[in-house]
């Protein structure tokens, strides 16, 4: 593709034989292009982050899913739309464009849709999909948020834009698809909507 | 009221601040005393103004929110592509030796 760049695999010790198959890939692809970086035990998302920039290289960093809901086909166009408006930050979004999703039903559509609309207007964010994590960051502008947020979850996702606003950097967005329930069943229960809630709150009130 | 720095002020910090910009605006029409009221017309459009807003914000919302759903995109092919890629990546894999 004519892009440079590295994989980094954090892994928090996953029982299903991930630790196996990346060596395998880092032997057939060579460790320069495959960075295995695991860990000991089941850390969080954010602590995932900061070790994995620890070990990165290049400029720009890539966030995204391992479980094949995010593509790896929209990075190119990630890359372009930062060359585009030379943005520090590009969010997939499945609310605008092309954008969409795969397996969700009626119910889990609606709580998006409506959780959506509730940060739009509370936050007025200035971008529509808050609680994606396919995302594209220049690596200064990563390390400086990851200093800032304090959240975790489906907030963190949304005080990492939030906060960008704050500090004045600029956000392109790319219209994604994610493909839910690849692999497992991906889950949206009544845990999961207070703590969005409290989160969103939260934000509302200190930022 | 002085205009106030964007970034020193929290969103429920500018949600407080017009809200009792418009309410206070409200109060001063629509309650004032017998001897400071405006004509009797616009006193009784006023007074259930904030009522009728924010049934209309409801209606507003919930119109917003069925669009969204009802065009909220069903990435099919994407989902049917995936699987191809899928199939495609194991094959490749396995032929430079990845065991499965």
């Amino acid at each position: 593709s004519g892009i440079d760049f590295e994989i980094i695999i954090i892994d928090d010790g996953s029982p299903d034989g991930t630790q196996e198959i990346a060596q395998q890939l880092e032997k057939i692809y060579g460790s320069d292009k495959i960075l295995l970086r695991p860990r000991p035990r089941k850390l969080g998302l954010g602590t995932a982050y900061i070790h994995g920039m620890k070990h990165a290289t290049g400029n720009f960093i890539v966030i995204m899913d391992a479980d094949l809901s995010h593509h790896p086909k929209f990075i190119p166009e990630f890359i372009r739309k930062q060359k585009e408006g030379n943005f520090d930050i590009v969010s997939g979004t499945r609310y605008k464009g092309n954008g969409g999703v795969y397996g969700w039903d009626l119910r889990r559509k609606l709580i998006s849709r409506g959780a959506n609309f509730l940060t739009q207007v509370l936050l007025r964010p200035g971008a529509s999909d808050l609680t994606g994590s396919f995302r594209l960051y220049r690596k200064e502008v990563l390390q400086k948020l990851m200093e800032k947020c304090v959240s975790k979850g489906y907030v963190f996702q949304m005080e990492m834009i939030v906060r960008a606003r704050q500090l004045g950097y600029t956000i392109g967005e790319v219209p994604i698809s994610f493909v839910d329930r690849v692999y497992g069943e991906s889950k949206l229960g009544g845990n999961e909507i207070v703590s969005f809630l409290k989160g969103l709150l939260t934000l509302f009130a200190t930022t | 009221l002085p205009s106030l720095p964007q970034a020193a002020m929290t969103k429920l910090g500018q949600w407080l601040c017009g809200l009792a910009l418009l309410g206070s605006a409200w109060a001063a029409l629509a309650l004032a005393p017998p001897g400071l009221q405006p004509p009797a017309p616009l006193r009784q459009a006023l007074l259930p103004l904030p009522v009728y807003l924010l049934v209309a914000f409801g209606c507003y919302s919930l119109a917003t929110v069925g669009y969204r759903l009802a065009t909220f995109n069903d990435c099919e092919e994407a989902a049917a592509e995936l699987q191809e890629h899928i199939r495609a990546a194991r094959a490749d894999l396995r032929r430079r030796g990845l065991r499965l």
